[in-house]
């Protein structure tokens, strides 16, 4: 015999009551790229830089086919205490957007918390950008990356780029442990990477 | 040493501190990344084994069931299709009593594609003798892949297991990780020398004929008497592991907060950290809540269900999988274990994230206030998360 609990069906406990997760120090990133920009490897960089700071952490991707151009999504969670929750991120703290044109496709400022940052891979000053959020920063990581040579000229790795980015708006860690982290784990060009997530670092373009 | 790793990494570096002799596997989609990092560890020299690149999972269950006979210690890695393309080569390893060490990584079957987290690859080999475990954490697979070596290679078990876990969720979700110390580990192990094997200097036959009148049920027989064994060493060699590397997880049946509870949660794999989380949440708002965890599949725990029964009102069994034309495998094997009791605990069925539909707190908390719902009479298996189609 069977029954059914239908997923829009909300009536029990309100959500709301149950939102926090032990602590007030739980950080969620969400990442949205397209497959072959590094999305899964900077999620993975950016939980290793946190690791080195003795966070605990957790990343992990979501994405069906692997294909080249593909959107796929990524997860970062960095916590003060053992991290349990194994479930996609909804509300987010931060938001990457690896790739501009992702902006059409996809929803990315879906459960984006307000006081959040929205951190955006483009040649715009967040001003010129269609999308509308309080705490939005831009950097143009494609440009950066291959300058420094990273994946083709085609298709730049753009993933250590932007997250120099990341970390200079959120500060959710220190840009020493990042480049650490990138000469550490990066699996080729690391010099260069490091290099590239420091000039990301120092050329954010911040506003709203 | 602690490092941030995949559920796919600790498998791999497990199989690699555990000194595999032999790993046989096929390569290719649905496998994942275990194979590619040993081949790493292999490539930088920090890894000495005989990796063999078979052209199927059947063969490369038969290599490692061929390996294991001449006594080499044997990993090999799959998920999905590619076990269930390996089910007559199961048999054939629990039978030759090879102790196999498999890594399965739970993603769901096709059509239609999607790879994704659900358990029905596994509970489709439930009864080819091997043993089963379900892992929750990355750092469960590593410790769990060395207990089974100590588990299977025991002269009193000598047969193959199976760790799954769930896709994504832990295969290629980063964490740390500790990895134990490799004279730790050799000294946990020691060497893996069978009573059998196949020897020049001392030959025997394996896997050959039986007739009916002859040893054919007797065979079986001690296959079933292993399995009974194996449910003692499986609660000794976690107790002992814990002592030596200072974590435990259980044993069969891993209770959490259920000493008082009124409601258990029952469930296998990586959602069982997140409803954790949601007991520790309901705890604190009053409600006797406690979760079970399906540590071991294969042997049953069908001792410590009753046990547990004994003290609580309802058990809500949660499948990651279903059995077409019945309903979920731990909900049906649950109420069997129970059949008989005094006072039976009211059980019922939930069957959710089946091809790796997120399980999130809100799914369980409808769960946990749906399971005292007085509309559903008797034994139900609910879908949960459904859309509406």
């Amino acid at each position: 015999m069977f029954s059914c609990l239908f997923a829009g069906k909300r009536h029990l406990l309100p959500f709301c009551a149950l939102c926090r997760i032990g602590g007030d120090l739980l950080i969620e990133i969400r990442f949205h790229g397209r497959g072959g920009q590094g999305s899964v490897v900077g999620a993975q960089l950016l939980a290793e830089a946190a690791f080195c700071e003795g966070k605990h952490v957790q990343a992990f991707p979501y994405f069906g086919v692997e294909r080249r151009g593909a959107p796929v999504t990524a997860y970062t969670r960095i916590s003060s205490t053992p991290i349990r929750m194994r479930t996609n991120i909804y509300n987010p703290n931060h938001v990457v957007v690896m790739d501009p044109t992702l902006i059409d496709v996809v929803d990315v400022t879906e459960g984006l918390r307000d006081d959040g940052w929205l951190i955006v891979n483009t040649m715009k000053h967040p001003s010129e950008l269609e999308i509308k959020h309080p705490h939005i920063g831009t950097v143009d990581a494609t440009h950066i990356a291959r300058k420094y040579g990273l994946g083709s000229k085609n298709a730049p790795i753009v993933n250590t780029a932007i997250l120099g980015a990341v970390v200079r708006a959120t500060s959710v860690v220190a840009i020493k442990d990042l480049l650490k982290s990138i000469r550490y784990k990066a699996p080729a060009k690391a010099e260069e990477n490091a290099k590239a997530a420091q000039e990301a670092y120092d050329s954010l373009k911040a506003g709203e | 040493m602690k490092m941030v790793l995949s559920g796919n990494e600790a498998a791999a570096y497990a199989s690699m501190i555990a000194r595999a002799e032999v790993i046989p596997a096929y390569p290719i989609t649905p496998q994942t990344k275990i194979v590619e990092k040993i081949a790493d560890l292999i490539a930088d020299g920090k890894f000495n084994t005989q990796f063999i690149k078979m052209e199927s999972e059947h063969s490369a269950m038969a290599a490692a069931i061929s390996a294991s006979l001449v006594g080499a210690r044997t990993f090999t890695a799959t998920s999905s299709q590619g076990l269930l393309l390996m089910h007559e080569m199961l048999h054939w390893a629990s039978g030759s009593r090879t102790p196999v060490v498999m890594v399965n990584i739970n993603r769901a079957i096709a059509p239609p594609w999607n790879v994704w987290a659900d358990q029905s690859d596994s509970i489709a080999q439930r009864d080819t003798g091997w043993i089963q475990f379900y892992c929750e954490s990355c750092q469960e697979v590593m410790d769990t892949t060395i207990q089974l070596y100590k588990i299977c290679e025991d002269n009193d078990v000598l047969l193959p297991a199976m760790l799954s876990e769930d896709a994504f969720y832990l295969s290629h979700t980063s964490e740390p990780v500790d990895m134990p110390d490799q004279d730790a580990v050799d000294t946990f192990l020691g060497k893996f020398d069978p009573p059998y094997k196949l020897d020049v200097e001392n030959p025997h036959s394996f896997g050959s004929l039986s007739m009916p009148h002859q040893w054919y049920m007797e065979f079986r027989y001690k296959i079933a008497l292993a399995m009974e064994e194996a449910r003692k060493k499986i609660v000794e060699v976690d107790r002992e592991y814990g002592k030596i590397f200072g974590r435990s997880y259980g044993g069969m049946l891993d209770l959490y907060r259920c000493d008082d509870a009124d409601i258990v949660l029952v469930a296998a794999g990586s959602m069982s950290s997140t409803i954790r989380v949601v007991v520790d949440e309901l705890r604190e708002n009053g409600a006797k809540v406690g979760f079970a965890r399906l540590r071991v599949f294969r042997p049953f725990p069908a001792e410590e269900f009753r046990s547990l029964a004994a003290k609580v009102g309802t058990i809500c069994v949660l499948d990651r999988s279903f059995c077409f034309g019945y309903e979920g495998a731990f909900f049906t094997e649950i109420k069997a274990a129970l059949y008989g009791i005094d006072n039976p605990p009211l059980v019922r069925g939930y069957v959710i994230g089946i091809g790796g539909r997120d399980v999130t707190r809100n799914s369980l908390i409808n769960i946990i206030n749906d399971s005292n719902n007085p509309e559903i009479k008797g034994p139900v298996d609910t879908w949960v998360d459904l859309k509406r189609c």
